[in-house]
């Protein structure tokens, strides 16, 4: 495997794919695709001023799907010799070895994408540099303040070239970039300690830092870190919750976006499931997914079944539109896929999943959202969660939230989990800001991680249940 | 099979004279059946194969892996590791396992009734168990999926300090995912059934497992907030050894992240609780002949009657803190570094059954999931609290579902206590296993 950095539309030869194709469907079935993947990884983690790790990998390899009916044949290898595809096509053509048997050519034709624009290749760039960005932004966390005892700092880029064949006669590939950057600082004080944390990611080269220093991050999750050691317990019970702008993006894309992928809808496993054209969130609510916003995390120029992404509007205010759809799904209702086809690597299968999701700014001012709101809680930063796209039930953990007293910000709060209920959460927005950031995250579904971005405006709850300790 | 500790010594042939080389390299196959009302939804084949390179030169370790066995493509990895290794800080704690003379337990975890299995009766398999699903209970509206999976995994470690082991195992599950509904409301419940063949396979356990759980929490409400005793279902002990795991790690120990640093031969828990890590338990889904570096597992007691009498440490961590490791060392696969890590970790077993436990308890909370468990436990502070749905237990009976409530305390606190663990063990999948456990002083927050 030569470490190459030809086009990918180099991987495999057009007239190969065509006979894999063929192959694939040899025994029938209604479509057949070959998706293939060449990868490359370079990350490097800083703990305490040490380079802990400096790992890189590289991965190549193709899927193979046949369509047959509803039913769904895959192989994957990591051989993309002719001789390794046809291998794939059959066993991923063993679904339809009870089907009728026609014989079908594939004559591919070529759709080219404009590539993502790349200033840095992050390959490029000397591994002795990228070890100096983590060490100034440990010197930057540290040089906030003595309560500073821990810095861990980690980078890393990846690059994956992607091509998309199908019985459709389709063609097509991609280029993409993906440089990220993350740091989390521990605190100690009379009270013991804290941790503070912040990250930057982006569909960009490695110019990111330009505009992005990693200073100003590890500053951030610095103070993070410090103001929390002043932090009381969080208290419990329902409360009016106040999302920073950027805070809480990712909340939405858990507790509203998975009910609105077109997988769920169609099992009937979500509580949006026959409700298009119904007010499923406040009045001045709009949801947004949109592969093609920015340089955002989530950002592609093509899906992974080689469908161009576009914006998707899910819901205009308060009234649901529509729903996120792959080819598959699409395929089953009979209409055309939203660009949401999405896979982990050459190894899954794809399905339904989000790209930049994103509530739309209103009118209001965020500072006059907080000064009306006599009590309650402002989050700034919401961590890690969970959400049952049957039922809407989330938990969030808040990792930066503050006191909100007679409509003033006041003191810190310690780490707790918000638990609620997507759609309800929806309903009960009364309060929507004018500004609006967007964050990077990563989405788990079905064992399958891929890259998101997730963004809303400042904006308020009536009541979300806040588990927090004070008095437990 | 491919030969991997071939490819692994060849591979290694290539170190420098002044380099330790560690060489991983891992091969699988899997079989997945996704069967929806009836037919197959999805079934894939697949077969991953790679290997992972660790070079340490001068106190610099550098990793690299391909995905592939290719001999010229992993000589690649092993250049790239090296490069990598020149750009690390010098530690003087890196280093490779030595072979430390413990033997290593003799496992059957290979079954060839699994190799030869055919993909026709592994589809029936999941037909059956959606079937017997949406036929377990009137207001079971939808089965989202039900899967067969199986695969088998082999893999090899040739390091220039004189390991060469290899080792192979199989394994199988079904999965099912079920919504129950009743008017408006809607609840979900998983079930599953694990084995290391297929004739281990339990239709019927994971069917009604998921009936009963997608059903018996319809009409549930959110709860009055109190102080309570919660009653821990089997599968949420298994999360939540899974998080005290973390913190009983030896590197997060020596690094000052975890709430037990400093505290061996301290009573953190009452009499009755002993914790232990054994992968060498043939029964455990953990059970390993050898760690992730090549050392022979043991069994590794961490918490005794009460006492807390060990952490977990692989060659670094063991390095870092003037240790021997304990053979706990755990990667994810070929493309990363090994870390620490508890492979099969169980509470010992007490004397009553869950249904004892709860007229034992009398009045509280039999929780029957949790959720946001990463966001809501911090491994230093030992704050705990996480979002839970379950069945309120009154006058020792189980009573009305809630859901929506979180259940909060410190993990100090709830291992100080336990009024109560379960005869009952259940192997799960995963480094921890299922067992009933009574704690109280719990705050349930709802409304």
């Amino acid at each position: 495997m030569p470490l190459t950095d030809s086009p990918p539309a180099d991987l495999v030869a057009a007239p190969v794919l065509e006979r894999v194709l063929h192959e694939a469907l040899r025994e029938g079935g209604d479509f057949a695709e070959v998706f293939v993947e060449d990868r490359s990884n370079c990350s490097i983690l800083l703990d305490d001023r040490k380079v802990e790790e400096l790992s890189s990998g590289r991965d190549r390899g193709a899927g193979i799907r046949v369509i047959v009916g509803e039913t769904t044949g895959f192989a994957h290898t990591a051989d993309i010799s002719e001789a390794g595809l046809m291998s794939a096509a059959e066993a991923a053509a063993a679904v339809a070895r009870e089907g009728g048997g026609g014989v079908r050519e594939v004559a591919l034709a070529r759709r080219s994408v404009q590539h993502q624009q790349v200033a840095v290749l992050p390959g490029s760039v000397a591994k002795s540099d990228k070890v100096d960005l983590l060490l100034r932004a440990d010197d930057a966390a540290r040089s906030a303040g003595g309560a500073i005892v821990q810095v861990s700092a980690g980078y890393g880029d990846g690059r994956r070239r992607i091509l998309v064949a199908n019985s459709d006669g389709l063609l097509t590939d991609d280029d993409r970039v993906r440089t990220r950057f993350f740091v989390t600082c521990v605190a100690s004080g009379d009270s013991g300690m804290q941790t503070g944390s912040e990250s930057l990611a982006f569909t960009l080269g490695y110019e990111m830092f330009a505009d992005h220093p990693v200073e100003e991050a590890a500053a951030k999750a610095a103070r993070r870190a410090i103001t929390k050691l002043d932090a009381r317990p969080a208290p419990s019970g329902v409360v009016p919750v106040v999302l920073k702008r950027g805070s809480g993006g990712f909340l939405f894309h858990e507790a509203c976006g998975h009910g609105l992928e077109a997988d769920h809808i169609l099992k009937d496993s979500s509580v949006y499931t026959g409700r298009v054209g119904e007010l499923v969130a406040s009045p001045g609510v709009t949801l947004v997914d949109d592969g093609t916003f920015g340089p955002n995390w989530g950002t592609l120029a093509i899906d992974d079944e080689g469908r161009p992404t576009q914006r998707n509007v899910l819901i205009q205010d308060g009234v649901l539109t529509d729903y996120m759809w792959d080819f598959l799904r699409a395929r089953k209702t009979g209409r055309a896929s939203s660009g949401n086809g999405r896979r982990q690597s050459y190894e899954d299968l794809p399905m339904v999943r989000m790209t930049n999701t994103y509530l739309i700014a209103g009118k209001e001012d965020p500072d006059e959202i907080v000064a009306q709101t006599p009590k309650g809680i402002y989050v700034a930063q919401l961590g890690g969660g969970q959400v049952n796209t049957a039922t809407g039930d989330f938990v969030f953990g808040m990792t930066e939230a503050y006191l909100i007293e007679d409509g003033r910000v006041t003191e810190p709060l310690r780490n707790a989990n918000l638990i609620g209920n997507g759609p309800d959460v929806l309903s009960k927005i009364d309060a929507i800001g004018n500004d609006f950031e967007m964050s990077p995250g990563t989405c788990g579904k079905d064992g399958q991680n891929v890259a998101v971005g997730c963004g809303q405006p400042t904006l308020r709850v009536t009541g979300v249940t806040v588990g927090g300790t004070a008095g437990a | 099979m491919p030969d991997l500790l071939g490819l692994a010594r060849r591979v290694l042939d290539k170190a420098g004279a002044d380099e330790d080389v560690e060489v991983y390299v891992a091969h699988g196959r899997e079989t997945s059946i996704r069967v929806f009302e009836g037919e197959i939804e999805e079934l894939t084949a697949a077969e991953s194969a790679g290997v992972g390179v660790r070079v340490i030169s001068e106190g610099r370790q550098g990793f690299s892996y391909v995905g592939a066995l290719d001999e010229s493509a992993a000589a690649d990895a092993l250049l790239e590791a090296r490069d990598n290794a020149r750009f690390a800080t010098v530690d003087e704690h890196a280093g490779l396992a030595s072979p430390d003379g413990v033997a290593a337990p003799v496992l059957d975890l290979w079954r060839e009734e699994l190799v030869s299995f055919p993909t026709d009766n592994k589809v029936a398999l999941a037909v059956e168990l959606e079937r017997q699903v949406r036929a377990g209970d009137t207001r079971i509206r939808q089965v989202v999926s039900s899967d067969y999976v199986d695969g088998l995994g082999e893999t090899a470690i040739a390091t220039s300090r004189g390991i060469a082991v290899s080792s192979r195992q199989t394994g199988c599950y079904l999965f099912v995912h079920a919504v129950a509904g009743d008017g408006d409301d809607t609840q979900t419940g998983f079930g599953f059934s694990v084995g290391r063949a297929p004739g281990e396979l339990d239709v019927g356990l994971a069917a009604s497992d998921a009936v009963d759980r997608a059903t018996r929490l319809l009409g549930a409400k959110k709860a009055k907030s109190a102080k309570l005793t919660a009653v821990l279902d089997r599968r949420v002990t298994a999360t939540l050894l899974g998080i005290l795991s973390g913190t009983l790690s030896g590197e997060e120990v020596v690094k000052g992240r975890s709430l037990f640093a400093g505290r061996i031969g301290e009573q953190v828990g009452v009499g009755e609780l002993t914790l232990v890590d054994d992968p060498t338990n043939p029964l455990a889904y953990g059970a390993s002949e050898f760690d992730a570096e090549g050392l022979a597992c043991r069994r590794n007691a961490l918490i005794s009657k009460g006492e807390l009498s060990g952490f977990l440490y692989n060659t670094y961590a063991a390095n870092l803190a003037g240790r021997s490791s304990t053979g706990s060392a755990v990667r994810g696969g070929f493309r990363t570094t090994p870390g620490v890590g508890a492979q099969a970790l169980y509470l010992e077993p007490g004397t009553r059954d869950q249904s004892e436990i709860i007229s034992l308890v009398g009045d509280g909370f039999l929780v029957q999931s949790i959720t946001g468990v990463h966001s809501g436990v911090n491994p230093v502070s030992g704050d705990f609290s996480v979002g839970a749905e379950g069945l309120m237990i009154r006058g020792g009976e189980l009573a009305e579902p809630v859901r929506e409530v979180t259940i909060a305390s410190t993990i100090q606190r709830m291992l100080q206590h336990v009024v109560a663990i379960g005869s009952d063990i259940e192997w799960l999948p995963g480094a921890a296993t299922g067992v009933t456990l009574a704690i109280d002083e719990i705050s349930l927050s709802g409304s």
